[in-house]
C-alpha cells in the first residue's frame, strides 16, 4: 500500500512489538500533545483534527495494517497485542501525559488505553465508542453492508453532508478512488479482527480503572451505537461527563463540527 | 474422468413468494415460520438415499458438504452423512467426497483429522479429504470468526490436520490460534500417507496458490455453470502454469448442474420448476453477507475493486431469469441424454477439469424425479465422459488410489 490519504503533518513510523511492526503516526500542528485513534473506516485528515491541530500537537495512530503495509495487521494476535502496540507508540513518541481522543472503534481503544495505564492520560474523549453491549440494544453491524451508498445512509444522518466526504473521500481518477475503496473496506476489516462478531472484549471490566476526567460525546441520532450506550459508560468510569449531539447521527465530531469541536477544544484545556 | 454426485440438501418446499417476504436464504431464515420438522426428517432419509441411489447406479464418488443456518443446504457436519455413506457404500467403487468439514470453524481442527480418519477407515480407504476455507455467511456470520482471521486460521488448521495425519512422532502444536500439548490421532488415516485433499474456493489467488504449492486439488463450487466460471478457471491454470506445474486434469474440481431427461421438451416439463426455485430461492442471499471486509486478502480485495471500476458490466440478476435463460447461461446444463452429453464435454474439455461434480438434485426437486435424473444420467451421460481425458494419460494423484483405475459403472452399459 503506498501513499495514504494525505496529511498536512509528517508521517512518523514508530517502531512497536520489539520490530517486529512499525506504525505510522500522523503528525500536525503544535501545543500539548493530543492523540487521536481513529475510526473502523480508517483515518484521514478531517476538519476536526485540523481544528485540534490549531491548538494541539496532534499524533494520530494508524491502525496495523491500514498503513503502509496491509499485511501488518498479521503481526496482532488480539486485543492484548494491539493495546500494548499502542502503550508503546505513546512511549516512543514521548508525548508524556497525552489527552486520548478516538471515534467509534478508536473511541474503544482510547479507553482501553486509559483504563491500562490509568496515569497514563491527562484527559480523555471518547466519541460514540465501542465496547460495551447490551443485548436488547444491538449494535449495528457495518460490516454486513455491501454497498457504499448504504453504509453511508448507516453512519450519517444526512448523506449530503459534508461530513460524508470529509469521512470518505472520493477520487475523479477510477483507479485512485478503486483503491480508496480497497483502503476502506480494509481498515474495516483489520479493525473488525479487534470486535467482531460482538463488540465486547471486557472492557466493562476494566473501565473502573480509568482516572482522567472524561467527556462522552455521542449523536442523539446514533444509529450504530445507540446514544444510551453513554450511561453506561458515564456509570462505569468515575470522572465522566455526557455531552448529547443533537443531529448528528455516529460521526458527531464532522456532522456536527461546529458545536463538537468547540466542547472537545474547551473539555481538552 | 471421475464424476462424482453432490448435494446440498435444500429445503424443497419453500413458500411460492419466500424471496419476497425474507431477505435471505442463509444465517437469518426463521426456522420457525418456514420450517417443517417432519419434513426435514424426510429429506435428510431422501438426500442419503439419492446419494447411495447415485453410488450403486454408477457415479464415482458422492459429496457432501458443510453450511450452517441456511435453507438450501443444511448438513451442518457433513461428516455425520459421510459416516453413514462410507458404511452403506462398503463393497462399491466409490469415494467418500467430504467437500467437507470446515477447517477454520472445527476447533480444535485435529476434530477433522479425526472423523476424516474414521471415514477413511470404515470406508477402506475411499475417503476424498476437502478442506473448504468456508463461507464468510458459515464461517463470519454464523460461527463468529473475525473474517480477517479466517485465511490464517485456514493456513494453520491445514498445516496442523496434514502434520496430526503424518507425523509418527507426538508432537506439541504451538500455533497462532491453536495450542495443543500431545498430539497422537487415533485413528490415522488408512490411505498413504493421508487421504487426498481437495480445496474448494471461489477463485482468491492465495487458495490457488495453498492448492498449488502443496499439490492438492483445486475445486470450484460455482453454482452459475461453466461459461461462467471460464474466466476464473483459466487463472487458476494460468497459476498452475507459473509455478511449473503439469497440466493434468485432475488438478482441477469443478461442480455444475445437470437434469437430463428423455427429451430437451421433456427436461423442461420436467426440470424448470425446480431450476428456477434453485435460483430464486435458494440463492436468495442477502449482498451483505457474502464478503465483509477482511474476508478476502489485500491482493484480491483491490483487484476486485480495480476491477469493478473498470468493468461496469450488468449484474445478472436471478430473480429476473427463468428456465430458458439459465439452460442458455449455462447455469444448468439440461436436456435429452444427447444434449447434456455434448454441453458437459464441451465444458470439461474447456475447463480442463478431471474430477467433476454434478448437482443432481436440484431445488424443490422431489425424490422421484432426482432418482430418475440419477438413473439417466449414470446410464446415458456419465460411460461417453469417463474415458474423455484417458488419451492424455495423466494419473488422478487426487482419487484414493485403490478406486483409480476402477469403473464402477458396470451396471450401465458402454456405448
Amino acid at each position: 500500500m503506498s501513499t495514504p490519504n494525505p496529511i498536512r503533518g509528517e508521517t512518523l513510523s514508530v517502531p512497536a512489538l520489539g520490530n517486529r511492526l512499525t506504525v505510522q503516526v500522523e503528525r500536525a500542528g503544535t501545543g500539548p500533545p493530543v492523540v487521536f485513534f481513529h475510526g473502523a473506516w480508517g483515518l484521514q485528515w478531517d476538519p476536526f483534527l485540523e481544528g485540534l491541530a490549531r491548538q494541539y500537537t496532534v499524533y494520530a495512530p494508524r491502525l496495523p495494517g491500514t498503513g503502509t503495509d496491509p499485511n501488518a495487521i498479521y503481526q496482532l494476535d488480539g486485543l492484548w497485542d494491539l493495546v500494548f502496540v499502542v502503550g508503546e507508540v505513546l512511549d516512543s513518541l514521548g508525548v508524556g501525559r497525552a489527552a486520548l481522543v478516538g471515534h467509534s472503534f478508536g473511541g474503544m481503544l482510547a479507553a482501553e488505553a486509559a483504563a491500562h495505564w490509568p496515569d497514563l492520560p491527562r484527559r480523555v474523549a471518547l466519541i460514540a465508542p465501542l465496547g460495551l453491549w447490551s443485548a436488547d440494544r444491538p449494535i449495528a453491524n457495518w460490516m454486513a453492508v455491501l454497498h457504499q451508498q448504504d453504509l453511508i445512509k448507516l453512519l450519517f444522518l444526512d448523506p449530503a453532508s459534508p461530513a460524508v466526504g470529509w469521512a470518505f473521500p472520493t477520487a475523479s481518477d477510477p483507479q485512485e478512488q478503486a483503491l480508496l475503496q480497497a483502503r476502506r473496506v480494509w481498515a474495516m476489516g483489520c479493525s473488525g479482527k479487534f470486535w467482531w462478531p460482538i463488540p465486547d472484549r471486557g472492557l466493562s471490566k476494566r473501565l473502573h480503572r480509568v482516572r482522567a476526567p472524561t467527556l462522552l460525546v455521542w449523536g442523539k441520532q446514533d444509529a450504530v451505537v445507540p446514544a444510551s450506550y453513554a450511561q453506561d459508560f458515564a456509570r462505569a468510569i468515575p470522572h465522566a461527563r455526557t455531552v448529547l449531539v443533537e443531529g448528528a447521527n455516529h460521526f458527531p465530531h464532522l456532522e456536527r463540527l461546529d458545536t463538537v469541536l468547540p466542547t472537545i477544544l474547551d473539555f481538552l484545556q | 474422468m471421475k464424476i462424482s454426485m453432490f448435494h446440498l440438501m435444500p429445503y424443497r418446499d419453500l413458500p411460492e413468494d419466500f424471496e419476497k417476504r425474507y431477505r435471505s436464504v442463509w444465517v437469518d431464515p426463521p426456522w420457525g415460520e418456514l420450517a417443517d420438522p417432519e419434513k426435514v426428517s424426510q429429506y435428510y432419509n431422501w438426500t442419503l438415499d439419492e446419494l447411495l441411489y447415485a453410488a450403486r447406479a454408477g457415479l464415482d464418488g458422492v459429496c457432501t458438504n458443510e453450511h450452517h443456518q441456511n435453507a438450501y443446504g443444511f448438513m451442518p457436519n457433513p461428516n455425520i452423512m459421510g459416516a453413514y455413506l462410507a458404511k452403506a457404500t462398503n463393497g462399491l467403487p466409490v469415494a467418500i467426497v467430504q467437500m467437507g468439514a470446515t477447517p477454520p470453524t472445527t476447533s480444535p481442527p485435529i476434530r477433522i483429522a479425526e472423523e476424516y480418519a474414521m471415514l477413511d477407515c470404515i470406508s477402506g480407504g475411499r475417503l476424498v479429504a476437502g478442506m473448504p476455507l468456508g463461507t464468510a455467511m458459515d464461517v463470519n456470520f454464523c460461527y463468529g470468526i473475525p473474517p480477517i482471521e479466517q485465511r490464517e486460521r485456514y493456513r494453520e488448521a491445514h498445516d496442523l490436520i496434514l502434520k496430526a495425519w503424518t507425523s509418527r512422532d507426538i508432537f506439541a502444536w504451538n500455533g497462532k490460534y491453536w495450542k495443543l500439548p500431545m498430539i497422537n490421532l487415533w485413528p490415522r488415516p488408512f490411505q498413504k500417507p493421508h487421504p487426498p485433499v481437495w480445496v474448494p474456493g471461489s477463485g482468491s489467488p492465495s487458495t490457488w496458490d495453498l492448492a498449488v504449492d502443496y499439490d492438492h486439488c483445486y475445486c470450484y463450487l460455482s453454482y452459475y455453470g461453466w461459461r461462467w466460471a471460464q474466466e476464473m478457471v483459466d487463472g487458476y491454470w494460468a497459476r498452475v502454469q507459473a509455478k511449473g506445474k503439469d497440466r493434468n486434469p485432475y488438478r482441477l474440481g469443478f461442480l455444475q448442474l445437470v437434469a437430463v431427461a428423455e427429451s430437451d421438451a421433456a427436461a423442461e416439463r420436467d426440470y424448470a420448476p425446480h431450476v428456477e426455485y434453485f435460483f430464486h430461492k435458494c440463492l436468495h442471499v442477502y449482498n451483505g453477507y457474502t464478503y465483509p471486509p477482511g474476508y478476502h486478502d489485500w491482493e484480491t480485495l483491490v483487484q476486485m475493486v480495480r476491477r469493478s471500476a473498470m468493468d461496469r458490466r450488468r449484474l445478472f440478476n436471478l430473480q429476473d431469469k427463468r428456465y430458458p435463460d439459465f439452460v442458455r447461461e449455462g447455469n444448468v446444463i439440461a436436456g435429452s441424454p444427447a444434449t447434456v452429453r455434448d454441453q458437459l464435454e464441451e465444458a470439461i474439455r474447456r475447463l480442463r477439469v478431471g474430477n467433476l461434480m454434478v448437482l443432481l438434485q436440484i431445488g424443490s426437486m422431489p425424490h422421484h424425479l432426482t432418482l430418475k435424473n440419477i438413473d439417466l444420467f449414470a446410464r446415458e451421460v456419465l460411460p461417453h465422459l469417463r474415458p474423455i481425458w484417458d488419451d492424455e494419460g495423466w494419473v488422478n494423484h487426487w482419487w484414493p488410489q485403490a478406486l483409480r483405475n476402477s469403473h464402477p459403472s458396470s451396471a450401465a452399459p458402454k456405448p
